[in-house]
C-alpha cells in the first residue's frame, strides 16, 4: 500500500512536470515560431505609447531574450524559491510559491488564485453533492424499475440534460428564477461561508443547481447502465441465492460494482471543475478561477494563463490519485500493487 | 511467394462478417452481413431514426442556408432599424416575429434572427464534423498502434493520453486560440477561414485521447483473436494486420464514438463562441448569439432560438448515436 502510494505520487509529480513543460512550450515557443520577437512579449507589459527602447530594455530585464530552457528554469525556480522582477521602475516581489507575476494586474498570480479559489471550491463542491446524490439515486431507481414510467421520464430528462449547454440553462434559469420570480440571487454576488452561511447558500443555489443538472443527467445515465450490467452478474445471483434481503443485494453488491466507473469519472470531473468552472462562472458572473482564466486569456496575460493551467492540472492529477486509492475501498475486486 | 499468400487472407476479410451472423437463428438461409443486421435493428428503433432524420435535415439546412434565407429571410447581417423601437432598443411589439421575420429580429440593429440561426448551423456543423474527423483519425491510429504493438510504444502513447486528459481542455483551447490568433498577419489564411481552421484543430486535437483509449482497449483484445493469428501464420506483416485485419473490426466502435463526439463538439464550439473566442462577429454563431442575448434578457426570443438550435442539434445526434450503439453492439442492453 505504502509503495503504491509512493509510486503514484512520483507519477503525479512527473505528470505535473510534463504538463508544465508542454504549457510553457506552447505559450512561449509557439508564438516565437509564428514570428513574435522578445520585444512583442515585453510590449504587453507597457503602455502603447512606450518607445522601442523602453520595450527592448524591459525584454532584457525580464529575460525574454534568454533561451526558452533558461526561461522555463527560472519559472520553476520561482515556484520553489520565489522570484523578483526588475521592471526598471522598481523591483516587484513575488514570494514562493511564485507561479509568475502579472505585469498587467501587478499582482503575483498565486495571490490572485488564492483569492478566487474559495468561490470555485464553493461552486464545485456544492454542485457535486447535488449531482452525485441526484444522479446516482435516479440511475439506480431507473435501473431497478427498467421500462417503467419513472425510468422513461427520468432518462428522457437526462438525455435533455446532457444535450443542453450550461450557459443556456444558466441564462434561462436566471431569467426565470432571479429576474422573473425573484426567488434566487441575480448572480455576480458571493459571500464567504465563514461570514454568513445563509447568504453563501442563497447566492450559490442557482449556479449549483444549473451546474449539477448537467452532471446529474450524465451520472444518471452512467449509473443506470452500470447498474443494469452489474445486476446481471453471477455474484448478484449468488447473493440472492444465499438469502440476502434484496436491499442488501442492491446496496452492498450491485451498487458497489456499478459505482467503480462513476468514481473514476467523478474524480476527473471534480478535479477539472476545481480548476475553474469557466462556463458556469461566466454565466453567473462569479469571480472564481474560471472567470479569472477567461479574463487572463482575453487580456493575453501569459503568467496568469500558465498559473491557471497548472492549478487545474494539479487538481486533476490529485483527484485521479485520490480516485485510484478510493478504488480499493469501493471495489473489493481491486487490489493495489 | 507473396502471390499465394494474399488471396487466402483476402477471403478471410471477405467472409468474416458473414461468419458471425450465420450462427444466429433465422428463418431465411440467406446470409446477412453485420452491416445489414445493424441496419435492420436501427430501422426498428424509431427514436434513433427520428434523430437521424433531424440530423439529415440539419445538414441540408446548413448546406442550403443561402437558398433558405433567400426564400424565407433577409441577409444575416442586414440591419432592419425599422423593426426596432428607438426608445427601448428592443424589437417593436416585443419580438418582431411574423411572416416577414420568422424568428423575429435582434434587439439594437434588427438583424433577422431566422437567417442568423440558419447560418449558425453552417459554422456549428462544419467545425463539429471536421474536429470529430481529426480526433477520430488521430485517436484510431494512436489507439491501434498502442494496442497492437504494446510494450514501450503502448506505455508512451498511454502516458501521452494521460497528460492530454489532465489538461484543462477548455481553458487551454481558449488560451491557445488567443495565442495563435494574434499572429494572424503572418499566416496565409485570414479572417473567418483562419478561425474555423483554428477551432477545428484545437477541438479535434485535444479530444483524441477519449477515442484513442477505446480503440486501444478493443485492439488489445482483437490482436489475441484467432483470425489475427491465422493471418500472421500466413506471413502477413504488421501494417497489413493492422489495417486489413484489425481496422475493419473497429469500424463499429469508431462509428459509434464519432457520432457521439459530434454533439460534444457542437457544445464545445458553442461554448468557445459564447466566451468570445470563437468565430468573431458579425459572423453568426449560436454561441455568440447566446452571449449577446444575455444582455437583452427582457427579449426572451433572442436567447430561445439559438439555444433551442443547439439543444435540437445535440439531442438529435445523441439519439442517433445511442441508437447506433444499440444496433451495432448486440451486448448493450436497453
Amino acid at each position: 500500500m505504502v509503495t503504491y502510494i509512493i509510486k503514484r505520487l512520483i507519477g503525479a509529480l512527473i505528470m505535473l512536470a510534463v504538463v508544465s513543460m508542454v504549457t510553457f512550450a506552447i505559450f512561449f515557443v509557439v508564438p516565437r515560431a509564428a514570428g513574435a520577437t522578445a520585444d512583442d512579449f515585453a510590449a504587453r507589459y507597457v503602455g502603447k505609447s512606450a518607445t522601442e527602447e523602453t520595450v527592448g530594455n524591459l525584454a532584457d530585464r525580464l529575460g525574454f531574450n534568454d533561451p526558452v530552457i533558461v526561461q522555463y528554469g527560472r519559472w520553476v525556480k520561482g515556484i520553489v524559491a520565489g522570484a523578483e522582477y526588475d521592471t526598471g521602475a522598481g523591483v516587484e516581489q513575488c514570494p514562493a510559491p511564485c507561479f509568475g507575476y502579472s505585469f498587467i494586474s501587478h499582482q503575483p498570480v498565486w495571490h490572485d488564485l488564492l483569492d478566487r479559489l474559495p468561490v470555485t471550491v464553493s461552486l464545485a463542491s456544492g454542485a457535486a453533492v447535488i449531482w452525485v446524490l441526484a444522479g446516482v439515486a435516479t440511475g439506480v431507481l431507473s435501473a431497478l424499475r427498467k421500462g417503467s414510467v419513472f425510468d422513461r421520464a427520468a432518462m428522457g430528462v437526462a438525455l435533455a440534460g446532457v444535450s443542453l449547454p450550461v450557459f443556456f440553462t444558466g441564462i434561462v434559469s436566471l431569467v426565470v428564477f432571479s429576474y422573473g420570480l425573484g426567488i434566487t440571487a441575480p448572480g455576480g454576488s458571493y459571500t464567504p461561508i465563514t461570514e454568513n452561511p445563509v447568504d453563501w447558500a442563497y447566492n450559490m443555489i442557482l449556479p449549483w443547481i444549473t451546474l449539477a443538472f448537467l452532471y446529474a443527467a450524465s451520472y444518471a445515465r452512467l449509473t443506470r447502465a452500470g447498474m443494469l450490467e452489474t445486476m446481471g452478474e453471477d455474484y448478484i445471483r449468488t447473493a440472492r441465492a444465499k438469502g440476502l434481503p434484496e436491499r442488501t443485494v442492491i446496496a452492498k453488491h450491485g451498487l458497489r460494482g456499478a459505482l467503480t466507473p462513476i468514481v473514476t469519472i467523478f474524480g476527473l470531473d471534480f478535479g477539472l471543475l476545481l480548476g475553474g468552472a469557466v462556463l458556469t462562472e461566466s454565466t453567473f458572473s462569479l469571480n472564481g478561477v474560471g472567470k479569472y482564466a477567461i479574463t487572463a486569456i482575453l487580456k493575453n496575460d501569459l503568467p496568469q494563463i500558465m498559473g491557471v493551467t497548472m492549478l487545474t492540472a494539479f487538481f486533476v492529477v490529485v483527484a485521479n490519485l485520490v480516485v485510484d486509492l478510493l478504488y480499493a475501498v469501493v471495489d473489493p475486486r481491486v487490489r493495489l500493487t | 511467394m507473396t502471390a499465394p499468400i494474399d488471396p487466402p487472407s483476402a477471403t478471410v476479410v471477405e467472409e468474416r462478417p458473414q461468419a458471425g451472423p450465420g450462427g444466429t437463428p433465422g428463418t431465411s438461409i440467406q446470409g446477412r452481413s453485420l452491416g445489414q443486421i445493424a441496419w435492420m435493428r436501427l430501422k426498428r428503433d424509431k427514436v434513433a431514426m427520428g434523430g437521424a432524420i433531424v440530423v439529415i435535415l440539419l445538414i441540408l439546412i446548413a448546406i442550403f442556408a443561402p437558398v433558405l434565407v433567400g426564400w424565407f429571410g433577409h441577409p444575416p447581417n442586414e440591419f432592419h432599424q425599422e423593426m426596432i423601437d428607438p426608445a427601448t432598443q428592443t424589437p417593436k411589439g416585443g419580438s418582431g416575429i411574423g411572416w416577414d421575420f420568422l424568428f423575429g429580429v435582434e434587439p439594437l440593429n434588427g438583424r433577422d434572427l431566422f437567417s442568423r440561426v440558419v447560418y449558425g448551423a453552417r459554422i456549428s456543423l462544419l467545425i463539429a464534423f471536421f474536429a470529430t474527423l481529426l480526433s477520430v483519425v488521430i485517436g484510431t491510429v494512436m489507439g491501434i498502434v498502442a494496442g497492437y504493438f504494446g510494450g514501450w510504444v503502448d506505455t508512451l502513447i498511454s502516458r501521452v493520453m494521460d497528460v492530454f486528459l489532465a489538461f484543462p481542455l477548455l481553458v487551454f483551447s481558449l488560451a491557445l486560440i488567443g495565442v495563435l490568433a494574434q499572429f494572424e498577419t503572418s499566416l496565409a489564411v485570414k479572417g473567418d477561414t483562419l478561425r474555423i481552421l483554428l477551432l477545428i484543430f484545437v477541438i479535434g486535437f485535444f479530444n483524441w485521447p477519449y477515442i484513442g483509449r477505446i480503440i486501444r482497449g478493443q485492439t488489445l483484445s482483437l490482436r489475441e483473436r484467432e483470425f489475427v493469428d491465422a493471418a500472421r501464420s500466413l506471413g502477413a506483416r504488421g501494417p497489413y494486420i493492422l489495417f486489413r485485419e484489425i481496422l475493419p473490426n473497429l469500424i463499429a466502435p469508431i462509428l459509434i464514438y464519432a457520432t457521439l463526439l459530434i454533439p460534444t463538439n457542437v457544445l464545445f464550439e458553442a461554448a468557445l463562441s459564447f466566451l468570445g473566442v470563437g468565430i468573431p462577429a458579425p459572423t453568426a454563431t449560436w454561441g455568440g448569439m447566446l452571449s449577446d442575448a444575455v444582455k437583452y434578457y427582457t427579449v426572451p426570443h433572442f436567447m430561445f432560438f439559438p439555444g433551442m438550435a443547439i439543444f435540437i442539434t445535440v439531442l438529435a445526434f445523441n439519439l442517433f448515436g445511442d441508437g447506433l450503439r444499440d444496433a451495432l453492439d448486440p451486448k448493450s442492453s436497453r
